[in-house]
C-alpha cells in the first residue's frame, strides 16, 4: 500500500473532535475580548494601505483589468490573515495546552483519540478563522475593494489555506521544545506573508517567480484573489490540490506525532 | 464469584535500552482495592499508564475487563476512572465546567453530565467552590477535584497514581475517607504509593514493586507477618557512632539493620531487645519500640528504604 493510501485515513478516523472545540467555547466565553480583538486586525490593515501605500502605488493588472493597489493587496491580506490566525491558534495555544496545561493527557484518558484532540484543534482553529475572514469580507466591501459576487468563494479559500497552516502549525508545535521555539514561528510566516504574491505580482519577481510557488500561502493568495475578481481559471484547480496536499500531509503528521508524545 | 478486571501474564515496558516494567504477572479482582508499593522509578507508574490504555505495552499480555487495550482502548478507558500523578486539571475552567465537560468526553449529553457534576461537587466538598477558576483552589481541593473528575463516567474501576503525594496530613484523611467510601460502593481501587500508611489504610492487597519487578504479594497483614517480625526496636546513637557501634547489637533479635540515622533491630519482643541491648552496656540516646510496618518489608526485600 502506498504512503499516500495509508495517511489519507488518519484525519477521518477522528469520532468526537467536536469536544475538544465545545470545551474551547466554553473556556473562551470569559475571554470574549481576546476573539473581538482579532476583527480589528484587518480593519488597520486595510485603511493603511488605503491611506498610504495605495496612493503612492496606482493600479496593478489582474487577470487582464487593471485594478487599484488596495483591491489587490485586500485579497491577499485576507489569505494572510487566515494564515496568520490559523498558525497562531495551532502553535501558542496548543503548546500551552501540550507541554504545560496538560490539557491533551486529561483527554487521552478517556474515550477521546489524539485523532480526537488534533483534529478539534484544527477544526476549532477554522471555525475561528471564518469568522475574522467574514468580518474581513465585511470591511472590503465598505471600503468598495470587492469586484464581485464570487467574492464569497474567498470563504472557503480561506478555510483551506486555515486547514494548510493550522496543520503545519499542529505538526511544527509537536517538535518544540518549550517557549524558545515558538520564535521560529515568527521567523517561519514572516517571509511567507512578505513573499507570497502579496504585495506584488509574482511575475514582478522574475525568474525567481518558481520560488514564490513553493509557498501554501502563495497558492492561497492566487485563490482569494480569483474569488475576488471573478475570474476562474483551471490554474485555481492546482491551486487547491497543493494546498489539499499539504494539509493531508501535516495533519497526518501532526495526528501521528502526538500519538508519540502522549502514548509512551 | 470473582471476576478478574485487571489480568497481567509477563508484562513489560520499555523505553528505549531502560526497562521500567519487568516482567510483572498481576491480577485485580471487582470490588478489591489494589495497590502499588515501590520507591520512585520502581515502574508503578509505567504500569498504570499501561493498565490506563495511554501507554502502549512492550510485550507480554494485558487484560482489562477481558478486553486487549491495544485493539479496544477506547472501550476499556470509557469504564475507567483516571486520577494522575500530576493534577491535569484544566486551568482555564471554573471547577464544575471541569466536571461536565470531561463528561462530554465520554459522550454524556449535556444535561446528563452538568447533574453528574452537582453531584460530584458534593462528594467532594466543592460545592461552595463550583465557580471557582481551579487555579485558585488549594492542593488539596484540586485533589478532590482530580478524583472528582475521575468519577464523572461511572467508572467500574479507578487508577489513582500517588493520589495524597503533596498533601498535608488533614487533606490526605479526608481523600481516604472519600476513597473508602467509593470502594464501599464497589468501585475497584488500583493506586500506586509511596507511602506504608496509605497502602495499609486502604489496600486489601497490593504488589511491592522494586526496579521494575514484583519482589513480594499479599495483604498488608500477610506481607508484615511474612517478612519481618512482630516489632521492632529503633536506637539512635550519637551523630556520628551509629556505624562504629552496630556490630555491638549483632545477636539481638532476629536481624539487625543499620540506617545512616538509626539502627533497626528486629525482633518478636521489643522490649526485650532493649533490655538486651541494655545488658550490653550500649546507651542509645533514644529507643522506640514499634510494631513492623511495610517500610520494614520493603526494606528487608530490597535492602534500601522507600524514600531512597
Amino acid at each position: 500500500m502506498s504512503g499516500e493510501l495509508r495517511i489519507l485515513p488518519v484525519a477521518f478516523t477522528a469520532r468526537r473532535p467536536q469536544r475538544m472545540i465545545e470545551r474551547h467555547i466554553v473556556a473562551y466565553r470569559r475571554q470574549w475580548l481576546i476573539i473581538v480583538s482579532g476583527f480589528f486586525e484587518p480593519l488597520f490593515y486595510l485603511l493603511s494601505m488605503r491611506a498610504g501605500l495605495g496612493n503612492l502605488v496606482g493600479k496593478v493588472s489582474v487577470a487582464g483589468t487593471q485594478v487599484p493597489y488596495d483591491a489587490f493587496v485586500a485579497p491577499a491580506l485576507m489569505a494572510s490573515s487566515a494564515m496568520n490566525g490559523a498558525i497562531f491558534d495551532s502553535t501558542g495555544n496548543v503548546l500551552h495546552r501540550l507541554k504545560y496545561a496538560r490539557i491533551y493527557d486529561a483527554a487521552l484518558a478517556t474515550p477521546m483519540s489524539p485523532t480526537d484532540v488534533a483534529m478539534g484543534e484544527i477544526g476549532w482553529a477554522l471555525l475561528r478563522g471564518q469568522l475574522y475572514s467574514i468580518s474581513f469580507l465585511g470591511v472590503m466591501a465598505a471600503l468598495g475593494l470587492v469586484q464581485s459576487w464570487w467574492v464569497l468563494m474567498a470563504l472557503p479559500a480561506c478555510a483551506l489555506i486555515g486547514l494548510t497552516f493550522a496543520g503545519i502549525g499542529f505538526a511544527g508545535t509537536t517538535y518544540m521544545r518549550g517557549w524558545a521555539d515558538m520564535d521560529i514561528v515568527n521567523t517561519a510566516t514572516m517571509p511567507l506573508f512578505l513573499f507570497s504574491a502579496t504585495f506584488f505580482p509574482a511575475a514582478s519577481y522574475g525568474s525567481w517567480a518558481w520560488v514564490v510557488q513553493l509557498s501554501p500561502l502563495y497558492h492561497g493568495v492566487a485563490l482569494v484573489r480569483a474569488a475576488n475578481a471573478g475570474v476562474w481559471t483551471a490554474s485555481i484547480l492546482a491551486h487547491i490540490a497543493v494546498l489539499l496536499l499539504v494539509s493531508i500531509i501535516a495533519l497526518s503528521i501532526a495526528a501521528r506525532r502526538l500519538d508519540v508524545l502522549l502514548r509512551k | 464469584m470473582t471476576e478478574s478486571l485487571i489480568v497481567a501474564r509477563q508484562l513489560v515496558k520499555r523505553f528505549g535500552e531502560f526497562t521500567a516494567v519487568d516482567g510483572i504477572d498481576v491480577e485485580v479482582q471487582r470490588g478489591e482495592a489494589f495497590g502499588f508499593l515501590g520507591p520512585n522509578g520502581a515502574g508503578k507508574s509505567s504500569t498504570m499508564r499501561m493498565i490506563g490504555c495511554v501507554s502502549p505495552v512492550t510485550s507480554g499480555s494485558l487484560r482489562l475487563f477481558g478486553l486487549d487495550p491495544a485493539t479496544h482502548g477506547a472501550q476499556i478507558r470509557r469504564r475507567l476512572g483516571v486520577v494522575p500523578q500530576l493534577d491535569t486539571l484544566d486551568t482555564e475552567l471554573t471547577v464544575q465546567e471541569n466536571l461536565w465537560l470531561y463528561g462530554r468526553y465520554f459522550d454524556l449529553s449535556r444535561s446528563e453530565a452538568k447533574r453528574r457534576a452537582k453531584e460530584l461537587l458534593e462528594f467532594a466538598q466543592l460545592a461552595d467552590r463550583a465557580d471557582s477558576i481551579v487555579d485558585h483552589l488549594s492542593g488539596g481541593m484540586k485533589r478532590r477535584l482530580s478524583i472528582a473528575r475521575s468519577l464523572i463516567n461511572e467508572p467500574e474501576m479507578l487508577l489513582l497514581d500517588e493520589p495524597t503525594t503533596g498533601l498535608d496530613p488533614q487533606a490526605r484523611h479526608v481523600l481516604w475517607d472519600r476513597l473508602y467510601r467509593l470502594k464501599q460502593q464497589g468501585v475497584t481501587l488500583v493506586l500506586t504509593t509511596h507511602y506504608m500508611d496509605e497502602a495499609e489504610q486502604l489496600c486489601d492487597r497490593l504488589v511491592v514493586m522494586d526496579q521494575g519487578k514484583i519482589v513480594a504479594e499479599g495483604s498488608p497483614r500477610e506481607l508484615i507477618d511474612r517478612y519481618s517480625t512482630r516489632e521492632v526496636l529503633e536506637l539512635r546513637f550519637t551523630a556520628g557512632t551509629n556505624e562504629a557501634l552496630a556490630p555491638q547489637v549483632q545477636g539481638i533479635g532476629e536481624r539487625q539493620e543499620l540506617l545512616p540515622d538509626r539502627v533497626l533491630v528486629y525482633a518478636d519482643d521489643g522490649e526485650a531487645a532493649l533490655a538486651a541491648t541494655h545488658a550490653r552496656g550500649l546507651q542509645p540516646e533514644s529507643a522506640l519500640v514499634r510494631r513492623s510496618s511495610l517500610e520494614d518489608v520493603f526494606l528487608l526485600l530490597t535492602g534500601r528504604t522507600l524514600a531512597d
